[in-house]
Order: structure tokens, then sequence, then C-alpha cells
């Protein structure tokens, strides 16, 4: 008997496979979501519609929708500038200057809050002029928005960088040699080759704007109403011992979650061998 | 002025619709377990403020770790108004100059309003039969509060437990830290606030006993369920005195002191020391303390001055790093 | 030739360096600053302090451990999805991203509800005596859940773009399944499985979020690094905040720089294989 276990049929082996998959992913990703929005939901549709039409919670989505209306286009910019670069010359320190596009993904959310109160905190760099001149950065939407260009800085790059190395500049350079201007090549021939690259970087460096807890925790002041995002909201909730509020909230932004999820999946299966062509992370 | 006159123009019109009808914004910086405290008295001064003056006052609210939000405030929270858990923590805010270091003394009863204590709460029935502090360190008791390094409320339970075994009989320092180092033996999840201290007792189960402010225990009872939890006052306890303050660099720099020093002077009024004891503080006139006598246990406690010299002295003592709470707490 | 024929360099590196300056360098130069304003003797007390060690060992030990399960789970799981069809497969690649996508607050928040003494999953485990929340397991899971996604998600591509026929050819060549995957594909696929592992390693050291909820926070048994720099600051410790900070990025370097040499290391290990 033992002699012929390598020959086990193949469908269960896999079956076996998929099973330990499948039953990692149910642990670890659909039980934590499954527990947000049956907790959301415990004390009825109403009441959670109730809680989530609150002002303070209107307030909360707005600022958050405002603070990833800012961060996301400036990270935009800067993530195919950076790919540009990175992907399309060679210069000396270039291997330094892509470990320090990576560098916010290695620090601690309360490092990258606390960076910015020593900045331009009443007793920071800056915080003496800043106050002499009426300006207010930390404890307010531009401190916020600071805070989360921050943490979610790679997330474009990242994604177009791979992507552009791999497609190569001939057709760029075809474009330039036929006489076509620097921003006509990159409009006619650069941004339709990574537009779907582009487009799922944006979309996840904007979930995890809307998602960022540790850092803006630090600079927001908690101001209920003005200086609260959705995940400061979540913990307020929790701590005002309004469980059913709080994953209300939660749901909201695993909604929001999911719903990033599914348009990105809509676009790989109808883009897919384009998509596909990514491949991610730098190798 | 004549560089600007647009500006000065703008800034005069704006000054002139301000002195018909004067919008006032305050911003009080407060810590975790005020905030229905502070719902009901905003609305209270802001309907009494009306009356009075014909202006609309809004009061907005940050609420978290009282240690924090001092923090915050010398980082450039442009608080008009601190209502922190602990003196130390506006001693810290005025010796960065944002207020004069003798504040505790512009208003009465050492600028505390309002009292707690801490107390336990048990679980139904006290299974464990948690009556008096030595219960607590018996095998098998397991004690939830929050750490005193980034919580205030902690910082009273820790103060309490040490009170208590220095002024019982026979008791000394020695047998203060003995007993302390082992009380902490006993916590076996230690939160960063009080409100997560609650809500890992009651919420996730853990835990047999609770220390926590008189207010929060009665709160969680009230909004947890009455029939789950049962309130012990143990037989001594510390006299948490809560202080609140102008801060008078932003409050001037505001042009809000007027409104800032008539909202504190309302909690001491008797519309506020009856919210004070609808949301559970201890009032500190004679007339509000006597109407909710029945609402609290009956506990004897000690003040901070009397036991420890005050808080600089305590903080120092026992939660600068490296001082005792460092040196007995858990996992030293 | 290249730099001549295509436009954008002065600008592209102008931009990039100014706003990488603005945004990360300014304010990790202020970090260091602020953290030398420690005397050498003091710093030497504070990072060799037993309980800084000891939170200083679970945040990197914990964050290698959940880098390694989530190298090993990530890889079974790419595998799976790229490889096999089976109903549910399209919802499991969406669902990849959620620990992205999630708040690490809600994480931590719905983690603790599953796992506490009373939660979901927390009971059944505690009939066999294990303790999940509040305790250092609690923080590997946590860690595990925030950087699941990294290794899925780096192993996929590659996986796709695996020619079948270098398989198939050693398979003809009599070759035994596992001895192909152990000599053909996990030499070509370990380059890209160590940027993943790198990549959830760096994460889940700096965790804060979603660990405070689940760890239980005792001091050097489930404390993290990162919550002791938020002790600090709560004394108004800045300098003390700041050299914790400047210690944990220079050790997250330090391991990425590591991870990267491997890396170089099996890229040359992985080219006789092709």
């Amino acid at each position: 008997m033992s002699a012929r276990r390598p020959d086990l049929p193949l469908r269960l082996r896999r079956g076996a496979l998929v099973l330990a998959a499948v039953g990692f992913m149910a642990l670890f990703l659909l039980l934590p979501l499954a527990v947000v929005f049956v907790e959301a939901l415990r004390a009825g549709v109403t009441a959670y519609l109730a809680s989530i039409r609150q002002p303070e919670t209107l307030a909360a989505i707005r600022l958050t929708l405002l603070v990833a209306a800012i961060a996301v286009p400036l990270n935009l910019v800067f993530g195919v500038a950076a790919a540009w670069l990175m992907a399309r010359f060679e210069f000396r320190g270039k291997a330094l200057l892509g470990a320090f596009i990576d560098l916010p993904f290695s620090v601690s959310p309360v490092v990258a809050g606390l960076v910015y109160v020593l900045l331009f905190g009443a007793q920071g760099w800056f915080g003496p002029w800043l106050d002499a001149h009426g300006v207010r950065l930390v404890f307010a939407v531009p401190g916020l928005v600071l805070a989360t260009v921050f943490v979610t800085l790679p997330f474009v790059a990242r994604e177009l960088i791979p992507l552009m190395q791999a497609q190569g500049s001939e057709e760029e350079q075809a474009a330039r040699v036929l006489g076509a201007s620097g921003w006509q090549m990159f409009a006619r021939v650069t941004l339709p080759n990574i537009r779907w690259a582009l487009l799922y970087g944006v979309l996840l460096c904007n979930a995890r704007a809307m998602g960022e807890f540790g850092a803006v925790s630090v600079v927001s002041g908690h101001i209920r109403g003005l200086t609260t995002t959705m995940p400061l909201e979540v913990e307020m909730r929790y701590n005002e011992y309004d469980f059913a509020g709080a994953f209300a909230v939660a749901s909201l932004l695993a909604l929001l979650a999911l719903l990033t999820l599914a348009v990105k999946s809509l676009l790989e299966w109808r883009y897919g061998g384009e998509i596909a062509g990514r491949a991610r992370g730098g190798h | 002025m004549k560089k600007y006159p647009v500006l000065f123009a703008l800034a005069a019109a704006l000054a002139a619709t301000a002195a018909a009808a004067k919008d006032v914004t305050l911003l009080n910086v407060s810590y975790d377990p005020t905030r229905e405290l502070y719902r009901d008295v905003n609305k209270a001064f802001a309907a009494q403020w009306k009356a009075q003056h014909g202006d609309d006052v809004t009061i907005e609210m940050s609420h978290g770790g009282s240690g924090k939000q001092a923090r915050s405030v010398t980082d450039g929270l442009p608080a008009d108004v601190v209502t922190l858990a602990l003196a130390w923590d506006i001693d810290a805010i005025a010796d960065r100059g944002y207020l004069p270091k003798d504040w505790q003394q512009r208003l009465p009863q050492h600028a505390s309003p309002y009292t707690s204590t801490i107390v336990f709460l048990v679980r139904k029935g006290n299974p464990k039969g948690i009556r008096d502090w030595p219960d607590l360190i018996r095998p098998g008791v397991q004690v939830i509060t929050p750490n005193p390094k980034t919580s205030g409320g902690a910082r009273w339970n820790f103060l309490a437990a040490w009170g208590y075994a220095l002024k019982r009989p026979g008791g000394d320092e020695a047998k203060a830290r003995a007993y302390v180092h082992e009380l902490f033996r006993h916590v076996p999840v230690l939160d960063t606030g009080a409100r997560g201290a609650t809500n890992t007792f009651v919420q996730r189960g853990v835990g047999d006993v609770l220390l926590a402010w008189e207010n929060e225990a009665l709160l969680a009872q009230q909004e947890l369920g009455k029939d789950s939890f049962e309130i012990v006052a143990p037989s001594l306890s510390i006299l948490a005195e809560p202080p609140v303050a102008v801060v008078d660099r932003n409050a001037d720099k505001h042009g809000t002191r007027a409104v800032a020093e008539a909202y504190l002077k309302f909690l001491y009024s008797p519309e506020g020391q009856a919210i004070v004891a609808k949301r559970f503080y201890r009032p500190r006139s004679a007339e509000a303390v006597q109407r909710s006598a029945a609402q609290f246990p009956k506990v004897a406690t000690f003040t901070i001055d009397e036991v420890f010299g005050g808080w600089r002295q305590a903080q120092a003592k026992f939660f600068a790093d490296g001082a005792i709470f460092d040196q007995i707490g858990p996992g030293s | 030739m290249r730099r001549r024929i295509l436009p954008g360099f002065g600008l592209g590196l102008g931009y990039t360096l100014a706003y990488l300056g603005l945004v990360v360098l300014l304010p990790l130069a202020a970090l260091a600053w602020k953290a030398s304003g420690l005397g050498a003797a003091e710093l030497w007390r504070l990072l060799a302090a037993p309980r800084t060690l000891a939170a200083l060992k679970l945040s990197f030990g914990g964050a290698l451990l959940a880098a390694s399960v989530n190298a090993l789970a990530g890889l079974l799981v790419a595998w799976v999805l790229v490889r096999y069809r089976f109903p549910g497969r399209r919802l499991f690649d969406a669902l990849i991203d959620l620990p992205f996508a999630l708040p690490t607050a809600v994480a931590g928040i719905a983690l603790t509800t599953l796992y506490a003494p009373n939660g979901w999953l927390g009971g059944w485990l505690g009939t066999f005596g294990i303790k999940v929340a509040y305790t250092p397991l609690g923080v590997l899971l946590a860690m595990v859940f925030v950087g699941f996604p990294f290794v899925v998600r780096t192993l996929q591509p590659v996986l796709e773009s695996l020619e079948r026929d270098v398989e198939e050819a050693a398979e003809s060549l009599g070759a035994r399944r596992r001895q192909v995957f152990v000599r053909v594909i996990l030499p070509l696929l370990l380059p890209t499985l160590l940027t993943g592992f790198a990549l959830a390693l760096a994460r889940a050291v700096g965790e804060y979020g979603s660990v405070i909820f689940i760890a239980g926070n005792l001091p050097s048994y489930s404390e993290i690094a990162p919550l002791l720099i938020v002790q600090k600051l709560e004394q108004f410790d800045y300098a003390g905040a700041a050299a914790l900070g400047t210690a944990m990025l220079l050790a997250s370097f330090a391991l990425l720089l590591a991870v990267t040499l491997l890396q170089r290391w099996s890229h040359r290990w992985a080219e006789p294989a092709r």
C-alpha cells in the first residue's frame, strides 16, 4: 500500500491543497469580515442606518473622502514621475532612490505621525514660525493629509515600476523619433500602456488612505466632527460602548474595501491580458 | 493697516457682524470617560449663555487618554479649556507656559468641580467573593486595570491600591510596595486606556474584577446591563479629583477667555452640579451631594495631597521612567 | 543614447527628489535629530533596558515568524489560485487585498472579537487550553493578517508566467512531482517569495493599530515596540520616542537589506535551473 502513495489520485491531492488554501483564507479573511457585518447588524437594520446617519459620522465620511481626494492625486503624480525616472533612466544612486521610495512601508505608522508633530507641532522645527503666521498644520486637515500621503506614498510607484521596466521603452523612443513632443509621447503612448496598472495602484492607494489609523491618530487631535476620520470614528464609538455603531462605521469602510476589490477584479477580468503583464514586486 | 486696506475692511466688516451676534466656538480637550458628562454640560451651558448674552456658543470636544491629550495641547492643539483626569497633566501644560503654574488656585476646590473614586466592578453574584483590596491578590483572581503609563485612571487605581496598603493597620512603604507588586501579578491584560480596560472586562469577559473610576463603573452598569455586573466599594480608596482649567494662551489668542471662564464656572453652578451627579461624578456642592447621596456607595477616601504630597511628587516617585511602577509593575 | 531620446529626466528627477525630500526625508531627519538629543549613555540605557529589548524582540521576532507563516501560506494560496479552478476562486482572489484596505483598528477589533475567550473561536480554542487573544500568539495573528497580501500578490504574476514546459520536461525525464517542485519551481520562485517576505516583514514590524487591541500589552510579555514609543510620548519624552523610532527604522532597514542580499544570492542559485 505504502508503495502506491506517489500515485495517490491527483484529484485528491489537489483537493487537499485547495481545501487547505481555502481554509486559511476563510479563517483569516472571510471570518474577520463576517464579524464586522454581523456585529454591525446585531441591533437591526434601522439602528444601523440611524447610527450611520448621525452628523458626526457624516462629517467623518466627508473628511475621509476629502483627505483621500487630496492625498491620492498627489501620490498619483509622484508615482508616475518616480516610475518614469526609475524605469526609463540609468543614473547613479538609483538603488538608493528605490529604497527611499519603499521607506514609508517600513516606518511604523506611529512614527509616521510623530515626525510631522516634530516638524510642525508647537514645539517642532517650524511650529513657532507657523504659529506666528496663524497657520496650523497638525491637529487640522493639512496634518491628516500629510500623514496619509506619507503612509500611502509607495503604492502607485510600486505598481508602475515593474510594469514599465517589463514593457521597455521602444514604443516611446519610436514616438520621439517620429517627432512627438514629450507630453504627446506621454499622453499617447506611455499613459495608455500603463493605465490599468495605474488605476490599480490608485485603487489600493485610495483604500489604504481611507483606512489609515495609526499615523492619522497621532496628528488628528480627535476633535469630533472636525478632525476625526472614519477609522478614528470607529475607535471613538468603540470607546463609547456603542459597539453596533462602531461596527456600522467599520462596515462602511469594509464595504468601501470590498467595492475597491470588486472594481479591481472587474478590471482584471475584462483586461486580464494587459494587467497580467504587470509583475508585482521588485525583482 | 495701510498695506492691506482690503483685508482691513474685511476684518472690520467681520467685526461689525460679530458685535451683532457673536458666534463663539470653544474647544474643550478632555479625557475618555467624560464624553457623556460634557455632552450634557455643553448643551445646558450653550442654552444658558444664549439666554444671558444672546450669543451662540459651540463647544467642540476632543477625547482621548489624559496624557496624550495634554501632550497634544503642548504640540499645538488649540484647546481653550482642558478638563483632564489628573492635575499632573495640566501641570505639564503649565510647565510649557500655556497657563500660570498656580492654575489650581484659580477655581474653587483645587479646580476640581467634581470628584470620583476608585471602586471594583465584579461579575454578577460576585463569584469570587471580592470585598476589599486584600481579596484582589488571592490565588486565581484576575484583575483588569489599564496601564498607568498611558492612562490617567490607571494612575488613580495604582495610588488607591498603594494608599490602602500604606494606611491600613501595620502598613508601611515596604508593605505597600509588596502589595502592589503582587497586585500586578494578577493583571492578565494591560489596556492603554480606561475605556479599553472596561471593554476587555465587559465585552471580552476577561478577568474577575475591574479597577475603575466610580463614574465609569456606574455608567458601565447602566449601559451594559445591571444584571451582569455589581459594584463593590473597598473599605478605603482615593479621592480622585479631575481638574479643569482655561488655557490662557489659547483663549486669549482666540478672544474666548470670558466664555471659557464662564463655561468652567458653570460646572460649579447648581445646574452644572446636577448634571455632574446625573453622569455619576460626585458633585462638590453640599446641596447636590445630599440629593445624589443614594446613588453612590459609601467609601472612605484619602486625597493625593494627604498621602503622596500632590501629583508632581507622585508622578516622579511612581510613574516616571525607571520609577516604582517600572520596578514592580507587570513584567518587572 | 536613451537619455537623449526620452525626455523628462530632469523633470522626473527634480520632482521625485523634491517630493521625497519634503514628505519622507525631511520628517525622518527631524526624527533622527530629535533622537540625537539623547546622549550616548542615555541612548544605551534606553535601548539596552530589558523591557525595551523584550518589546523589540516581540516586534521583530513576531514579524519574522509572521512573515514566515505568510511565505508558506501565501505560496500555498497563490499556487492554488493560479493553478486550480474551484468554485469561489474569484471571490477569494478578490478578498486577498482585504488586509490592505481594512483599517487596522477595525481589523484589531474584529480579530479580538473572534479570538477573545468569549469570542467565536476563542471559546472553542480555550477548551483545548489554547489562548490567542492577550498573548504573543494574538500579536502574531494580527501580524499575519496585515502582511498576508504581500506574499500572494508578489507571487501570483510570477506563477502565472512560469512556463509549464519546464515542469513537463522535468516530469517527462522521470522526476517526481515533489522533486519537480523542490528542484525546479521553488528555485524560480524564491527571489519573488523573498520580496513578498520582506514586504510582509516590514509591514508587521511597525504595525500598531491592529495589534494593540489583541495583544494584552503586558510589559516584557506581549508589549510591542511601537507601544513603547507611544508610552514615551505620553510622558513628553520626545527624545526617547524618537530614539526608539529611529532604532526600529534602522533595524528594519538592515533586515530589508539582508533580504535583498539573500535575494541576489537566490537569483544566482535559480539561474542553473532555467
